[in-house]
């Protein structure tokens, strides 16, 4: 193909966008869209897979087999999630297991949010709360994306997650109602998962490389910063509901804008974080790295039972 | 307690339930892959449903002011009545298997009978959890047959849990003091009934696996009584961690 | 040893409810047919959606080439007498 006709094939693809047409795997699609997918669809698989370690901390702990029973159902929807996103990505002409082999090799990254310990039973109603908040908000506008299997993944992930953020804030609420302990509990919580949470929208729009072209293949509607301060307008009240206090002195209603002024983040702790020196990035790639090599041998035999078993059956038709 | 027959009698089965639920919580975001590890989260949260409707139903018959999480997170390790196979530690995958399969396998032959029971809050519990278990016991053969009939190494995995776990199968069929009554008065199941069957249904399934049967003289036993393994002491830290560091509190 | 093989990507199809067709619900990894369908059905049906799975290898689906789109569909798009639209008829003709 001559450089006319690719410029061409792409200027049809663009207008296709463009006219919120979706894009199916068989189409023909520029190699940085196909490119900027793989790497943003896995990322968000990674980051699901990654996400449920946190969290699979406490199901053995938890305080109650109703709280038990959640936060198992809770963590497997994770791995559900990760399941259609890395299905989503397949599509693109890459296998799961060389996503892995990127994930494992720490080529590719996933939300760093994950690599913050969960130290109190209150993190749970925290990570519900505020990080599973902040996802939906970055999800949400994803159901519309132009790849159509990322978009119908994006359905499924936003229809199953609505009950992941209820059952955080409930953790929250009854922590909150319960005894002066437990309220310190909760406290504790917002304040080392506040800011976290907030870095979660990424850099902000002065520094993001990545935003023009991803609004316009609609994987972002909006910027990084705008999406922020949703986040933040939205959940400053649910927190005075709870009576708890978010942990920023800079935090106030501006009236003239309509939203919360906040302060400052820590962007050094965010590129430590995102550079591999959270207080959890080893472990949690430990923990994947085991949990895959430790079940090769379990992966192997499956398939050689499998044709072992077809083998019979062809032996026996014949 | 007017009915403490009957209140040992439902602990004894619900604390299966709990503790091997507990165990396969353990594993929940660590399996050979994302499907395995949705499958037998499933299991998992089956097993707590379950585990939920008998101490639900203990509590109630207890005539005390219980709750389920009482019964679950509140008492000491030697009341937990719960066999030795199931608090068995996830070694290995062979090992989650086996332990799932030697237990699944007698699980549905338990509430095949106790469907029958005419406590009805027992039957209804049964009947419900016959559909879980059927499916708990096709998966878990499944695998048996899977890493049995796989690979060298993963057939030699399968064996060595099988051998390991072998130790704990009968005392699946020990029969407590308030089994002997339950089964008597007609409410229990008189579980030496199919402990032929298991057993043979058990070796039918291995030896399809290309796997041997062990042949041991000598059991363990005592769990049914309280008397556990030493992994128990560290399953009752992780689970009763939170009601007892904090007592008296809802959550 | 022959070259590793892993679990090859099955599509699979779900039917809601009696009366409704199957549809594809997405796809998974698994090592044979019976383990595809266990496995769609943890991961597809777990929030109770559904009464009947069926399960087919992802290589076995021959699909259209978008490319060939222009031959494959375009021509039926201006077949307008297939559609009752097309016909004109007195409005005192009633249920036709």
């Amino acid at each position: 193909m001559s450089e006319k006709d690719v410029k061409n094939l792409e200027e049809i693809f663009e207008a296709r966008i463009a006219r919120d047409e979706k894009i199916e795997p068989k189409d023909w699609m520029p190699e940085k869209y196909r490119q900027t997918h793989i790497r943003q669809i896995s990322q968000h698989a990674h980051s699901e897979i990654i996400g449920m370690l946190p969290e699979g901390n406490w199901i053995t702990r938890a305080p109650s087999l109703r709280r038990k029973a959640a936060l198992l159902a809770k963590v497997q929807d994770e791995a559900g999630h990760g399941l259609y996103l890395y299905s989503a990505c397949e599509t693109l002409g890459i296998s799961r297991d060389e996503l892995y082999e990127q994930l494992h090799s720490g080529k590719a990254k996933y939300s760093s949010i994950f690599n913050y310990p969960t130290i109190t039973w209150a993190d749970m109603g925290a990570i519900g709360w505020l990080v599973d908040g902040a996802a939906i908000i970055n999800q949400v506008p994803l159901c519309n994306t132009s790849f159509g299997p990322y978009a119908r993944a994006m359905v499924r992930v936003c229809k199953e997650e609505s009950f992941h953020q209820r059952q955080g804030y409930e953790i929250m609420l009854t922590l909150c109602r319960g005894t002066e302990e437990q309220k310190a509990m909760a406290q504790d919580a917002l304040n080392r998962w506040w800011w976290p949470s907030l870095m979660m929208f990424g850099p902000t729009d002065a520094e993001s490389v990545h935003t023009e072209q991803s609004m316009k293949w609609k994987l972002k509607r909006k910027s990084n910063d705008e999406l922020r301060q949703q986040f933040i307008d939205q959940t400053v009240p649910q927190a005075d509901l709870l009576g708890i206090t978010i942990p920023d002195p800079d935090l106030k209603w501006n009236e003239e804008k309509g939203q919360y002024d906040f302060g400052e983040i820590d962007w050094d702790e965010f590129w430590q974080v995102v550079k591999g020196h959270g207080p959890c990035n080893k472990e949690r790639m430990n923990a994947r790295v085991n949990a895959w090599n430790n079940g090769e041998w379990v992966r192997d035999a499956a398939m050689a039972y499998a044709e072992k078993n077809e083998k019979r059956k062809v032996a026996k038709a014949s | 307690m007017k009915n403490l027959n009957l209140y040992n009698y439902i602990l004894t089965i619900a604390d299966n339930s709990l503790i091997l639920a507990q165990r396969l919580g353990e594993l929940c975001g660590h399996g050979p892959n994302l499907e395995t590890d949705i499958a037998l989260t499933n299991i998992s949260l089956d097993l707590l449903g379950q585990t939920r409707s008998y101490y639900q139903y203990a509590a109630k018959i207890s005539g005390e002011d219980k709750t389920e999480d009482d019964i679950a997170f509140l008492r000491i390790e030697r009341e937990y009545k719960n066999c030795l196979l199931v608090e068995q530690p996830n070694t290995h995958f062979g090992h989650v298997i086996g332990r799932q399969f030697l237990f699944d396998s007698y699980h549905l032959m338990l509430m095949e009978k106790l469907q029958d029971s005419p406590d009805e809050t027992l039957a209804a519990i049964a009947k419900k959890g016959i559909k879980e278990v059927s499916y708990h016991k096709r998966f878990s053969s499944d695998w048996v047959k899977r890493l049995g009939d796989g690979t060298e190494e993963s057939n030699a995995k399968m064996q060595e849990a099988i051998d390991d776990l072998w130790h704990y199968t009968d005392e699946l069929f020990f029969m407590t003091e308030a089994e002997k009554v339950l089964a008597e008065d007609g409410i229990g199941v008189d579980i030496s009934t199919f402990k032929k069957k298991y057993y043979e249904e058990v070796s039918e399934i291995l030896k399809e696996a290309t796997l041997s049967v062990p042949e041991n003289k000598y059991f363990a036993k005592g769990g049914k009584e309280g008397v556990h393994t030493e992994y128990m002491g560290y399953i009752m830290a992780d689970l009763q961690y939170m009601q007892r560091t904090y007592p008296n509190m809802t959550w | 040893m022959t070259e590793k093989r892993n679990w090859p990507l099955w599509e699979i199809f779900v039917r809601s409810k009696n009366g409704l067709e199957h549809r594809h619900f997405g796809s998974l990894h698994a090592a044979d047919a019976e383990m595809a369908l266990e496995n769609a059905r943890d991961v597809y049906t777990r929030r109770n959606e559904g009464v009947s799975i069926w399960v087919v290898e992802s290589k076995h689906i021959t699909a259209s080439n978008p490319v060939n789109n222009g031959e494959m569909f375009e021509p039926a798009k201006d077949k307008v007498y297939r559609h009752p639209t097309f016909y004109d008829l007195p409005d005192e003709v009633k249920h036709m």
